[in-house]
Protein backbone atom coordinates (compact mmCIF):
# COMPACT_ATOMS: atom_id res chain seq x y z
CA UNK A 1 0.00 0.00 0.00
CA UNK A 2 1.41 3.16 -0.97
CA UNK A 3 1.12 6.27 1.24
CA UNK A 4 -1.72 8.92 0.91
CA UNK A 5 -1.75 11.07 -2.39
CA UNK A 6 -0.60 14.72 -1.72
CA UNK A 7 -3.13 17.01 -1.80
CA UNK A 8 -1.80 19.23 -3.50
CA UNK A 9 -1.44 17.44 -7.00
CA UNK A 10 -4.92 16.93 -6.73
CA UNK A 11 -6.97 18.16 -9.39
CA UNK A 12 -10.40 18.05 -11.37
CA UNK A 13 -11.28 16.08 -14.56
CA UNK A 14 -11.13 18.38 -17.69
CA UNK A 15 -14.41 18.92 -19.22
CA UNK A 16 -16.13 18.79 -16.35
CA UNK A 17 -15.58 14.38 -16.43
CA UNK A 18 -17.01 14.48 -19.89
CA UNK A 19 -14.29 11.53 -21.96
CA UNK A 20 -14.60 8.92 -24.17
CA UNK A 21 -13.80 6.26 -22.00
CA UNK A 22 -17.27 7.01 -19.77
CA UNK A 23 -19.16 7.09 -23.18
CA UNK A 24 -17.97 4.08 -23.84
CA UNK A 25 -19.04 2.50 -20.52
CA UNK A 26 -22.13 3.84 -21.10
CA UNK A 27 -23.05 2.57 -24.80
CA UNK A 28 -21.65 -1.18 -23.64
CA UNK A 29 -24.24 -0.71 -20.66
CA UNK A 30 -27.38 0.43 -23.21
CA UNK A 31 -26.29 -2.35 -25.22
CA UNK A 32 -26.64 -5.21 -22.86
CA UNK A 33 -30.67 -3.92 -22.27
CA UNK A 34 -32.09 -5.85 -24.64
CA UNK A 35 -35.41 -4.35 -24.72
CA UNK A 36 -33.73 -1.34 -25.46
CA UNK A 37 -31.73 -3.21 -28.55
CA UNK A 38 -35.05 -4.53 -30.03
CA UNK A 39 -37.23 -1.20 -29.44
CA UNK A 40 -34.96 0.68 -30.98
CA UNK A 41 -32.55 -1.83 -33.84
CA UNK A 42 -34.97 -4.44 -34.21
CA UNK A 43 -38.82 -3.06 -34.26
CA UNK A 44 -37.79 -0.68 -36.44
CA UNK A 45 -36.38 -2.56 -39.30
CA UNK A 46 -39.48 -5.22 -39.02
CA UNK A 47 -42.14 -2.51 -39.27
CA UNK A 48 -40.36 -1.43 -42.55
CA UNK A 49 -40.14 -5.19 -43.41
CA UNK A 50 -43.95 -5.26 -42.98
CA UNK A 51 -44.95 -2.27 -44.45
CA UNK A 52 -42.47 -1.13 -46.64
CA UNK A 53 -41.86 -4.16 -49.28
CA UNK A 54 -45.03 -4.55 -51.06
CA UNK A 55 -44.66 -5.53 -54.72
CA UNK A 56 -46.33 -2.13 -55.65
CA UNK A 57 -44.38 0.45 -53.23
CA UNK A 58 -40.97 -0.66 -55.26
CA UNK A 59 -42.12 0.04 -58.18
CA UNK A 60 -44.54 3.31 -57.68
CA UNK A 61 -42.20 6.66 -57.13
CA UNK A 62 -41.81 8.90 -54.51
CA UNK A 63 -40.18 11.85 -55.35
CA UNK A 64 -36.49 10.99 -56.40
CA UNK A 65 -36.65 7.49 -55.04
CA UNK A 66 -39.69 4.53 -54.54
CA UNK A 67 -42.26 4.38 -51.64
CA UNK A 68 -40.01 1.50 -50.31
CA UNK A 69 -37.42 4.55 -49.47
CA UNK A 70 -40.37 7.02 -48.43
CA UNK A 71 -41.26 4.53 -45.96
CA UNK A 72 -37.22 3.21 -44.91
CA UNK A 73 -36.66 7.19 -43.98
CA UNK A 74 -39.69 7.08 -41.94
CA UNK A 75 -38.86 4.26 -40.04
CA UNK A 76 -35.59 5.22 -40.01
CA UNK A 77 -36.83 8.64 -37.75
CA UNK A 78 -38.81 6.35 -36.00
CA UNK A 79 -36.47 4.21 -34.64
CA UNK A 80 -34.29 7.09 -33.99
CA UNK A 81 -36.88 9.08 -32.02
CA UNK A 82 -37.48 5.86 -29.56
CA UNK A 83 -33.70 6.20 -29.16
CA UNK A 84 -33.48 9.55 -28.70
CA UNK A 85 -36.29 9.72 -26.47
CA UNK A 86 -35.43 6.61 -24.19
CA UNK A 87 -31.57 8.19 -23.81
CA UNK A 88 -33.42 11.50 -22.75
CA UNK A 89 -35.40 9.89 -20.16
CA UNK A 90 -32.60 8.16 -18.56
CA UNK A 91 -31.67 10.93 -16.98
CA UNK A 92 -34.48 11.03 -14.75
CA UNK A 93 -34.40 7.40 -14.27
CA UNK A 94 -31.05 7.40 -12.65
CA UNK A 95 -31.61 10.19 -10.67
CA UNK A 96 -34.54 7.90 -9.18
CA UNK A 97 -32.46 5.12 -8.83
CA UNK A 98 -29.83 7.68 -6.61
CA UNK A 99 -27.07 7.16 -9.05
CA UNK A 100 -26.97 10.38 -9.89
CA UNK A 101 -26.73 11.58 -6.05
CA UNK A 102 -24.16 8.74 -6.33
CA UNK A 103 -22.32 11.08 -9.29
CA UNK A 104 -22.43 13.99 -6.99
CA UNK A 105 -20.16 12.64 -4.65
CA UNK A 106 -17.72 13.13 -7.80
CA UNK A 107 -16.33 15.85 -9.77
CA UNK A 108 -18.61 15.20 -12.82
CA UNK A 109 -20.37 18.55 -13.59
CA UNK A 110 -24.29 18.11 -14.08
CA UNK A 111 -24.08 19.42 -17.29
CA UNK A 112 -21.00 17.00 -18.90
CA UNK A 113 -23.37 14.47 -17.06
CA UNK A 114 -26.20 15.37 -19.50
CA UNK A 115 -24.06 15.91 -22.23
CA UNK A 116 -22.97 13.12 -22.42
CA UNK A 117 -26.63 11.22 -21.68
CA UNK A 118 -27.58 13.05 -24.78
CA UNK A 119 -24.75 11.81 -26.80
CA UNK A 120 -25.40 8.27 -25.95
CA UNK A 121 -28.47 8.99 -26.95
CA UNK A 122 -27.76 10.15 -30.32
CA UNK A 123 -25.46 7.60 -30.59
CA UNK A 124 -28.09 4.80 -30.80
CA UNK A 125 -30.53 6.80 -32.90
CA UNK A 126 -27.82 7.06 -35.36
CA UNK A 127 -27.23 3.44 -35.05
CA UNK A 128 -31.01 3.22 -35.65
CA UNK A 129 -31.21 5.15 -38.43
CA UNK A 130 -28.21 3.04 -39.88
CA UNK A 131 -29.70 -0.37 -39.16
CA UNK A 132 -33.09 0.25 -40.87
CA UNK A 133 -31.08 2.13 -43.75
CA UNK A 134 -29.49 -1.07 -44.81
CA UNK A 135 -32.06 -3.15 -44.20
CA UNK A 136 -33.73 -1.10 -46.73
CA UNK A 137 -31.12 -1.39 -49.13
CA UNK A 138 -31.28 -4.76 -48.79
CA UNK A 139 -34.71 -4.86 -49.30
CA UNK A 140 -35.67 -2.58 -52.53
CA UNK A 141 -35.45 1.19 -51.23
CA UNK A 142 -33.83 3.13 -54.23
CA UNK A 143 -32.92 6.34 -53.85
CA UNK A 144 -29.63 8.39 -54.89
CA UNK A 145 -26.75 7.54 -52.38
CA UNK A 146 -26.30 11.54 -51.20
CA UNK A 147 -29.93 11.77 -51.14
CA UNK A 148 -30.01 8.50 -48.70
CA UNK A 149 -27.16 10.66 -46.50
CA UNK A 150 -29.06 13.86 -46.52
CA UNK A 151 -32.12 11.77 -45.40
CA UNK A 152 -30.28 10.16 -42.24
CA UNK A 153 -28.36 13.46 -41.28
CA UNK A 154 -31.01 15.60 -40.79
CA UNK A 155 -33.20 12.62 -39.76
CA UNK A 156 -30.29 11.84 -37.18
CA UNK A 157 -29.72 16.42 -35.97
CA UNK A 158 -33.89 16.36 -36.04
CA UNK A 159 -34.00 13.27 -33.25
CA UNK A 160 -32.85 15.19 -31.05
CA UNK A 161 -35.95 17.36 -30.24
CA UNK A 162 -37.28 13.94 -28.98
CA UNK A 163 -33.86 13.64 -26.55
CA UNK A 164 -35.30 16.90 -25.14
CA UNK A 165 -38.37 15.52 -24.77
CA UNK A 166 -37.17 12.34 -22.88
CA UNK A 167 -35.47 14.29 -20.52
CA UNK A 168 -38.69 16.34 -19.72
CA UNK A 169 -41.11 13.19 -19.76
CA UNK A 170 -38.52 11.94 -17.34
CA UNK A 171 -38.63 13.85 -15.07
CA UNK A 172 -42.72 14.38 -15.10
CA UNK A 173 -43.58 10.45 -15.34
CA UNK A 174 -43.26 7.81 -12.33
CA UNK A 175 -39.85 6.46 -13.19
CA UNK A 176 -40.09 3.24 -13.07
CA UNK A 177 -42.26 2.69 -16.04
CA UNK A 178 -41.41 6.08 -17.94
CA UNK A 179 -40.85 3.86 -21.25
CA UNK A 180 -43.86 1.81 -20.85
CA UNK A 181 -45.08 5.37 -21.49
CA UNK A 182 -43.30 6.85 -23.55
CA UNK A 183 -42.59 3.69 -25.89
CA UNK A 184 -46.99 3.11 -27.15
CA UNK A 185 -47.06 7.35 -27.39
CA UNK A 186 -43.99 7.77 -29.41
CA UNK A 187 -45.88 4.95 -31.91
CA UNK A 188 -49.41 7.27 -31.70
CA UNK A 189 -47.46 10.41 -32.15
CA UNK A 190 -45.48 8.90 -35.54
CA UNK A 191 -48.73 7.75 -36.29
CA UNK A 192 -50.36 10.89 -35.97
CA UNK A 193 -47.22 12.76 -37.39
CA UNK A 194 -47.55 10.77 -40.56
CA UNK A 195 -44.29 8.33 -39.83
CA UNK A 196 -46.14 5.65 -40.91
CA UNK A 197 -49.40 6.64 -42.94
CA UNK A 198 -48.78 9.39 -45.84
CA UNK A 199 -51.08 12.39 -44.86
CA UNK A 200 -53.05 12.34 -47.70
CA UNK A 201 -54.46 9.37 -47.20
CA UNK A 202 -55.48 11.07 -44.17
CA UNK A 203 -58.86 12.49 -43.59
CA UNK A 204 -58.49 16.59 -44.22
CA UNK A 205 -59.48 17.08 -39.97
CA UNK A 206 -56.90 14.48 -39.00
CA UNK A 207 -54.17 15.44 -41.71
CA UNK A 208 -54.66 19.16 -40.04
CA UNK A 209 -54.04 18.24 -36.67
CA UNK A 210 -51.28 15.86 -37.61
CA UNK A 211 -49.28 19.30 -39.13
CA UNK A 212 -48.83 20.13 -35.40
CA UNK A 213 -48.27 17.33 -33.77
CA UNK A 214 -44.38 16.95 -33.03
CA UNK A 215 -43.66 13.41 -35.30
CA UNK A 216 -44.65 15.80 -38.10
CA UNK A 217 -42.10 18.50 -38.53
CA UNK A 218 -38.77 15.82 -38.06
CA UNK A 219 -40.28 13.18 -40.85
CA UNK A 220 -41.31 15.86 -43.50
CA UNK A 221 -37.53 17.71 -43.11
CA UNK A 222 -35.92 14.17 -43.10
CA UNK A 223 -37.47 13.49 -46.36
CA UNK A 224 -37.33 16.08 -47.54
CA UNK A 225 -33.86 15.11 -49.80
CA UNK A 226 -36.50 12.46 -51.46
CA UNK A 227 -37.84 15.23 -53.15
CA UNK A 228 -41.22 14.82 -50.85
CA UNK A 229 -43.53 17.40 -52.11
CA UNK A 230 -44.60 18.53 -48.20
CA UNK A 231 -44.22 21.93 -47.17
CA UNK A 232 -40.14 22.19 -45.81
CA UNK A 233 -41.55 25.84 -44.28
CA UNK A 234 -44.08 24.39 -42.32
CA UNK A 235 -41.88 21.48 -40.69
CA UNK A 236 -39.11 23.91 -39.63
CA UNK A 237 -41.60 25.68 -38.30
CA UNK A 238 -42.86 22.46 -36.65
CA UNK A 239 -39.34 21.04 -35.27
CA UNK A 240 -38.31 24.88 -33.90
CA UNK A 241 -41.52 24.92 -31.96
CA UNK A 242 -41.23 21.47 -30.53
CA UNK A 243 -37.92 21.83 -30.04
CA UNK A 244 -38.72 25.02 -27.87
CA UNK A 245 -41.23 23.59 -25.96
CA UNK A 246 -39.49 20.24 -24.75
CA UNK A 247 -36.55 22.12 -23.92
CA UNK A 248 -37.90 25.00 -21.78
CA UNK A 249 -40.24 21.83 -19.88
CA UNK A 250 -36.82 19.97 -19.64
CA UNK A 251 -34.75 22.89 -18.16
CA UNK A 252 -37.89 23.83 -16.05
CA UNK A 253 -38.17 20.20 -13.96
CA UNK A 254 -34.47 20.15 -14.23
CA UNK A 255 -34.27 23.23 -12.29
CA UNK A 256 -36.51 22.42 -9.61
CA UNK A 257 -34.66 19.21 -9.21
CA UNK A 258 -31.53 20.18 -8.88
CA UNK A 259 -32.93 22.13 -5.52
CA UNK A 260 -32.86 18.41 -3.96
CA UNK A 261 -30.50 16.30 -5.61
CA UNK B 1 1.09 17.89 10.25
CA UNK B 2 -1.61 20.51 8.32
CA UNK B 3 -3.36 22.44 11.12
CA UNK B 4 -6.22 22.90 8.75
CA UNK B 5 -9.11 21.00 10.26
CA UNK B 6 -10.63 18.50 8.14
CA UNK B 7 -14.08 19.65 9.29
CA UNK B 8 -15.45 22.93 10.52
CA UNK B 9 -19.31 23.70 11.15
CA UNK B 10 -20.10 26.98 12.58
CA UNK B 11 -23.25 27.60 13.76
CA UNK B 12 -25.02 25.55 10.78
CA UNK B 13 -28.95 25.18 10.83
CA UNK B 14 -30.78 23.97 8.16
CA UNK B 15 -34.70 24.21 7.54
CA UNK B 16 -37.10 22.51 5.64
CA UNK B 17 -40.53 24.30 4.92
CA UNK B 18 -41.28 27.66 5.20
CA UNK B 19 -41.42 30.05 8.00
CA UNK B 20 -44.01 30.02 10.57
CA UNK B 21 -46.06 26.68 10.61
CA UNK B 22 -44.57 23.63 9.76
CA UNK B 23 -41.19 24.70 9.72
CA UNK B 24 -38.62 21.50 10.51
CA UNK B 25 -35.25 22.27 11.59
CA UNK B 26 -33.62 19.17 11.03
CA UNK B 27 -30.35 20.82 12.20
CA UNK B 28 -30.92 23.39 14.31
CA UNK B 29 -27.19 25.02 15.71
CA UNK B 30 -24.11 22.91 15.36
CA UNK B 31 -20.63 23.97 16.31
CA UNK B 32 -18.16 21.15 15.14
CA UNK B 33 -14.41 21.05 14.49
CA UNK B 34 -12.97 17.79 13.56
CA UNK B 35 -8.66 17.33 13.32
CA UNK B 36 -7.24 15.72 10.66
CA UNK B 37 -6.59 11.83 11.74
CA UNK B 38 -9.57 12.10 14.06
CA UNK B 39 -12.31 8.94 13.48
CA UNK B 40 -15.53 10.22 14.59
CA UNK B 41 -18.99 8.28 15.43
CA UNK B 42 -21.85 9.81 14.45
CA UNK B 43 -24.76 9.04 16.64
CA UNK B 44 -28.05 9.78 17.51
CA UNK B 45 -31.50 8.39 17.02
CA UNK B 46 -33.64 8.93 13.12
CA UNK B 47 -34.36 12.45 12.51
CA UNK B 48 -32.19 13.86 14.79
CA UNK B 49 -30.46 15.30 12.10
CA UNK B 50 -27.46 13.01 11.24
CA UNK B 51 -28.38 12.74 7.70
CA UNK B 52 -28.93 16.77 7.03
CA UNK B 53 -25.75 17.32 8.25
CA UNK B 54 -23.81 14.95 6.24
CA UNK B 55 -25.64 16.38 3.27
CA UNK B 56 -24.23 19.86 4.09
CA UNK B 57 -20.53 18.66 4.39
CA UNK B 58 -20.62 16.84 1.21
CA UNK B 59 -22.48 20.05 -0.34
CA UNK B 60 -25.08 17.61 -1.49
CA UNK B 61 -27.45 20.53 0.18
CA UNK B 62 -26.83 24.34 1.66
CA UNK B 63 -27.31 25.47 5.12
CA UNK B 64 -30.04 28.18 6.08
CA UNK B 65 -27.32 29.37 8.35
CA UNK B 66 -23.70 29.42 9.59
CA UNK B 67 -20.93 27.98 7.50
CA UNK B 68 -19.74 24.67 6.39
CA UNK B 69 -15.66 24.59 5.96
CA UNK B 70 -14.24 21.42 4.83
CA UNK B 71 -10.00 21.31 5.00
CA UNK B 72 -10.47 25.34 4.82
CA UNK B 73 -13.05 25.61 1.93
CA UNK B 74 -16.23 24.64 -0.07
CA UNK B 75 -17.77 21.64 0.28
CA UNK B 76 -18.10 21.24 -2.92
CA UNK B 77 -14.85 21.83 -4.01
CA UNK B 78 -13.45 19.28 -1.77
CA UNK B 79 -15.23 16.54 -3.54
CA UNK B 80 -14.17 17.83 -6.63
CA UNK B 81 -10.77 17.35 -5.74
CA UNK B 82 -11.34 13.72 -4.32
CA UNK B 83 -10.37 14.99 -0.85
CA UNK B 84 -14.01 13.63 0.54
CA UNK B 85 -15.70 11.13 -0.21
CA UNK B 86 -18.58 9.12 1.18
CA UNK B 87 -20.55 5.93 1.36
CA UNK B 88 -24.03 6.13 1.49
CA UNK B 89 -26.27 3.78 2.68
CA UNK B 90 -28.56 2.27 -0.25
CA UNK B 91 -29.58 3.71 -4.43
CA UNK B 92 -26.91 5.02 -6.01
CA UNK B 93 -25.62 1.93 -7.75
CA UNK B 94 -27.15 0.89 -11.40
CA UNK B 95 -27.82 -2.63 -11.75
CA UNK B 96 -26.43 -3.40 -15.15
CA UNK B 97 -22.90 -1.79 -15.30
CA UNK B 98 -20.87 -4.58 -13.85
CA UNK B 99 -19.23 -4.36 -10.61
CA UNK B 100 -15.80 -3.31 -12.53
CA UNK B 101 -17.42 -1.11 -14.53
CA UNK B 102 -18.85 0.98 -12.08
CA UNK B 103 -15.57 1.61 -10.43
CA UNK B 104 -13.87 1.95 -14.07
CA UNK B 105 -16.54 4.50 -14.75
CA UNK B 106 -15.84 6.57 -11.45
CA UNK B 107 -12.04 5.63 -11.52
CA UNK B 108 -12.00 7.81 -14.98
CA UNK B 109 -13.37 11.19 -13.18
CA UNK B 110 -10.73 11.40 -10.71
CA UNK B 111 -7.17 13.10 -10.77
CA UNK B 112 -5.37 10.96 -9.69
CA UNK B 113 -7.43 8.25 -9.00
CA UNK B 114 -6.33 4.83 -6.96
CA UNK B 115 -6.02 1.45 -9.79
CA UNK B 116 -9.19 -0.16 -10.44
CA UNK B 117 -7.48 -3.69 -9.24
CA UNK B 118 -6.36 -2.08 -5.85
CA UNK B 119 -10.04 -0.49 -4.52
CA UNK B 120 -11.79 -3.69 -5.72
CA UNK B 121 -8.76 -6.06 -3.67
CA UNK B 122 -9.24 -3.42 -0.75
CA UNK B 123 -12.92 -3.75 -0.37
CA UNK B 124 -12.62 -7.50 -0.98
CA UNK B 125 -14.51 -7.76 -4.48
CA UNK B 126 -11.95 -8.14 -7.00
CA UNK B 127 -13.52 -11.71 -7.04
CA UNK B 128 -16.70 -10.32 -8.66
CA UNK B 129 -15.45 -7.67 -10.72
CA UNK B 130 -17.66 -8.98 -13.64
CA UNK B 131 -20.73 -9.51 -12.13
CA UNK B 132 -23.52 -7.11 -13.11
CA UNK B 133 -24.60 -4.75 -9.95
CA UNK B 134 -27.87 -6.45 -10.10
CA UNK B 135 -27.01 -9.98 -9.49
CA UNK B 136 -24.68 -8.82 -6.28
CA UNK B 137 -25.97 -9.03 -2.66
CA UNK B 138 -26.76 -6.29 -0.65
CA UNK B 139 -23.60 -6.67 1.37
CA UNK B 140 -21.56 -7.03 -1.94
CA UNK B 141 -23.17 -3.74 -3.10
CA UNK B 142 -22.38 -1.82 -0.41
CA UNK B 143 -18.49 -3.25 -0.46
CA UNK B 144 -18.59 -1.75 -4.12
CA UNK B 145 -19.91 1.63 -2.43
CA UNK B 146 -16.58 1.62 -0.20
CA UNK B 147 -14.83 0.77 -3.74
CA UNK B 148 -15.81 3.52 -5.26
CA UNK B 149 -15.02 5.93 -2.05
CA UNK B 150 -11.68 4.55 -2.00
CA UNK B 151 -10.74 5.79 -5.76
CA UNK B 152 -9.74 9.29 -4.57
CA UNK B 153 -7.96 8.24 -1.57
CA UNK B 154 -9.39 10.70 0.06
CA UNK B 155 -8.35 12.28 3.33
CA UNK B 156 -11.80 12.27 5.01
CA UNK B 157 -13.86 9.31 4.73
CA UNK B 158 -17.40 9.60 5.87
CA UNK B 159 -19.62 6.21 5.95
CA UNK B 160 -23.47 6.73 6.55
CA UNK B 161 -24.52 3.19 7.95
CA UNK B 162 -21.55 1.79 6.31
CA UNK B 163 -21.67 -2.12 7.32
CA UNK B 164 -25.54 -2.44 6.70
CA UNK B 165 -25.96 -5.76 5.22
CA UNK B 166 -22.29 -7.15 5.59
CA UNK B 167 -21.95 -10.66 7.88
CA UNK B 168 -19.27 -10.52 10.58
CA UNK B 169 -16.38 -11.42 8.60
CA UNK B 170 -17.23 -8.32 6.06
CA UNK B 171 -17.92 -6.08 9.01
CA UNK B 172 -14.54 -6.99 10.44
CA UNK B 173 -12.33 -7.07 6.80
CA UNK B 174 -13.75 -3.15 6.54
CA UNK B 175 -12.89 -1.79 10.57
CA UNK B 176 -9.60 -3.30 9.72
CA UNK B 177 -9.18 -1.22 6.73
CA UNK B 178 -10.90 1.75 8.00
CA UNK B 179 -8.46 1.52 11.12
CA UNK B 180 -5.65 0.63 8.57
CA UNK B 181 -5.93 4.10 6.73
CA UNK B 182 -6.94 5.93 10.40
CA UNK B 183 -3.37 5.55 10.89
CA UNK B 184 -2.18 6.54 7.79
CA UNK B 185 -4.33 9.92 8.77
CA UNK B 186 -7.07 9.46 6.77
CA UNK B 187 -10.12 11.87 8.89
CA UNK B 188 -13.08 8.65 9.03
CA UNK B 189 -16.53 9.87 10.39
CA UNK B 190 -19.52 7.91 10.12
CA UNK B 191 -22.82 7.45 11.02
CA UNK B 192 -23.94 4.02 12.39
CA UNK B 193 -26.34 2.13 14.47
CA UNK B 194 -24.49 -0.56 16.13
CA UNK B 195 -23.28 1.77 19.47
CA UNK B 196 -20.81 -1.32 19.58
CA UNK B 197 -18.69 -0.07 16.42
CA UNK B 198 -18.87 3.35 17.79
CA UNK B 199 -17.26 2.40 20.89
CA UNK B 200 -14.95 0.21 19.48
CA UNK B 201 -13.58 2.10 15.96
CA UNK B 202 -13.87 5.95 17.29
CA UNK B 203 -12.16 8.14 19.13
CA UNK B 204 -14.25 10.46 19.58
CA UNK B 205 -18.25 10.12 19.57
CA UNK B 206 -20.59 13.30 18.53
CA UNK B 207 -24.33 12.02 19.73
CA UNK B 208 -27.15 14.64 17.72
CA UNK B 209 -30.72 14.86 18.98
CA UNK B 210 -33.20 17.39 17.67
CA UNK B 211 -30.59 19.11 15.70
CA UNK B 212 -28.24 19.69 18.26
CA UNK B 213 -25.40 18.25 19.50
CA UNK B 214 -26.00 17.01 23.19
CA UNK B 215 -22.64 15.19 23.95
CA UNK B 216 -19.30 15.18 22.17
CA UNK B 217 -16.49 13.33 23.86
CA UNK B 218 -14.08 10.33 23.85
CA UNK B 219 -16.57 6.66 24.13
CA UNK B 220 -15.22 6.97 27.91
CA UNK B 221 -16.35 10.55 28.34
CA UNK B 222 -19.87 9.74 26.84
CA UNK B 223 -20.96 7.10 29.14
CA UNK B 224 -19.51 8.59 32.17
CA UNK B 225 -21.30 11.81 31.30
CA UNK B 226 -24.72 10.69 30.77
CA UNK B 227 -24.90 7.45 33.47
CA UNK B 228 -21.80 8.58 35.43
CA UNK B 229 -19.63 5.83 36.99
CA UNK B 230 -19.87 3.45 39.87
CA UNK B 231 -17.36 3.44 42.41
CA UNK B 232 -17.49 0.59 44.84
CA UNK B 233 -15.20 0.04 47.57
CA UNK B 234 -14.87 -1.93 50.77
CA UNK B 235 -15.32 0.53 53.67
CA UNK B 236 -17.13 -0.58 56.64
CA UNK B 237 -18.87 2.49 58.11
CA UNK B 238 -18.35 4.88 55.59
CA UNK B 239 -18.55 9.05 55.88
CA UNK B 240 -21.67 9.19 54.02
CA UNK B 241 -22.13 13.26 54.53
CA UNK B 242 -18.82 13.52 53.35
CA UNK B 243 -19.39 11.35 50.29
CA UNK B 244 -22.49 13.40 49.68
CA UNK B 245 -20.64 16.72 49.62
CA UNK B 246 -18.37 15.12 46.65
CA UNK B 247 -19.08 17.02 43.29
CA UNK B 248 -20.98 14.79 41.26
CA UNK B 249 -21.93 12.43 43.65
CA UNK B 250 -25.71 11.41 42.56
CA UNK B 251 -26.44 8.41 45.29
CA UNK B 252 -24.79 6.26 47.84
CA UNK B 253 -25.35 2.90 48.76
CA UNK B 254 -23.98 0.93 52.04
CA UNK B 255 -24.25 -2.59 51.37
CA UNK B 256 -22.57 -4.67 54.26
CA UNK B 257 -19.19 -3.68 54.24
CA UNK B 258 -19.24 -1.91 50.73
CA UNK B 259 -20.03 1.19 49.68
CA UNK B 260 -21.32 2.11 46.04
CA UNK B 261 -21.11 5.83 44.92
CA UNK B 262 -22.97 6.92 41.73
CA UNK B 263 -20.99 9.87 40.28
CA UNK B 264 -20.57 12.09 37.17
CA UNK B 265 -16.86 12.13 38.52
CA UNK B 266 -15.58 8.76 39.41
CA UNK B 267 -11.93 10.12 39.69
CA UNK B 268 -12.40 12.80 42.80
CA UNK B 269 -14.36 9.88 43.93
CA UNK B 270 -11.51 7.39 43.23
CA UNK B 271 -8.80 10.36 44.95
CA UNK B 272 -10.79 11.44 47.86
CA UNK B 273 -11.38 7.38 48.89
CA UNK B 274 -8.00 6.79 48.38
CA UNK B 275 -6.15 9.77 50.10
CA UNK B 276 -8.83 10.95 52.90
CA UNK B 277 -10.01 7.42 54.06
CA UNK B 278 -9.40 3.80 54.86
CA UNK B 279 -11.45 2.68 51.95
CA UNK B 280 -9.35 -0.29 49.74
CA UNK B 281 -10.62 -2.56 46.78
CA UNK B 282 -11.65 0.23 44.55
CA UNK B 283 -13.53 -0.87 41.35
CA UNK B 284 -15.09 1.86 38.86
CA UNK B 285 -17.30 0.74 36.55
CA UNK B 286 -18.73 2.18 33.67
CA UNK B 287 -22.83 2.04 32.51
CA UNK B 288 -22.25 0.96 28.67
CA UNK B 289 -22.82 3.32 25.62
CA UNK B 290 -26.31 2.12 25.08
CA UNK B 291 -27.39 3.21 28.76
CA UNK B 292 -26.03 6.82 27.94
CA UNK B 293 -26.90 6.92 23.91
CA UNK B 294 -31.38 6.32 25.64
CA UNK B 295 -30.05 8.60 28.53
CA UNK B 296 -28.71 11.68 26.29
CA UNK B 297 -31.16 10.89 23.20
CA UNK B 298 -34.27 9.03 25.04
CA UNK B 299 -36.67 12.02 25.86
CA UNK B 300 -39.28 10.96 23.69
CA UNK B 301 -41.88 13.35 25.56
CA UNK B 302 -41.08 16.10 23.04
CA UNK B 303 -41.67 15.68 19.38
CA UNK B 304 -38.69 15.10 17.21
CA UNK B 305 -38.29 17.25 14.08
CA UNK B 306 -38.79 14.87 10.93
CA UNK B 307 -35.39 14.72 9.51
CA UNK B 308 -36.99 15.03 5.52
CA UNK B 309 -33.59 13.59 3.93
CA UNK B 310 -33.46 10.87 6.15
CA UNK B 311 -34.91 8.15 3.67
CA UNK B 312 -32.74 9.43 0.78
CA UNK B 313 -29.29 9.02 2.20
CA UNK B 314 -29.89 6.96 5.33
Amino acid sequence: MSTMIDSTTRTVPPFGGFSGRILGLELRRLLRNKRAVIFTLVMPSVFFLLFGTDGDYKTESAGHGNVTAWIMVSMAVYGAMIATTSGGAMVATERALGWSRQLRLTPLHPVAYVAIKTLVAMTMGLVAIVVVFIVGSLWGAELPMWRLLLCGLVGWATSLVFAALGLFMGYLLPSDNVMQILGPSLAILSFAGGLFIPLDQMGDVFATIAKFTPAYGVGVLSRAPLGDDQSVLLGVVNVLAWAAVFIAGAAWRMSRDTQRV
Amino acid sequence: MNTTPAVRLTGVTKHFGSKGLGQVRAVDGIDLTIAPGEVVAFLGPNGAGKTTTVDMLLGLSRPTGGDVEVFGGDPRRAVSLGRIAAVMQTGGLLKDFTVRETVEFTASLFRPARPVDEVLERAGIVDIGDRLVGKASGGQQQRLRFALALLSDPDLLVLDEPTTGMDVQGRRDFWSAIRDDARRGRTTLFATHYLEEADAYADRIVLMRQGRIVADGTAAEIKAMAAGRSVRATWPDPDTAALTALPGVDAIDVRGDSVLIHTGDSDAVARYLLTHTPARDLEVTGRNLEDAFVALTGDDDVSEPTDEHEGALA
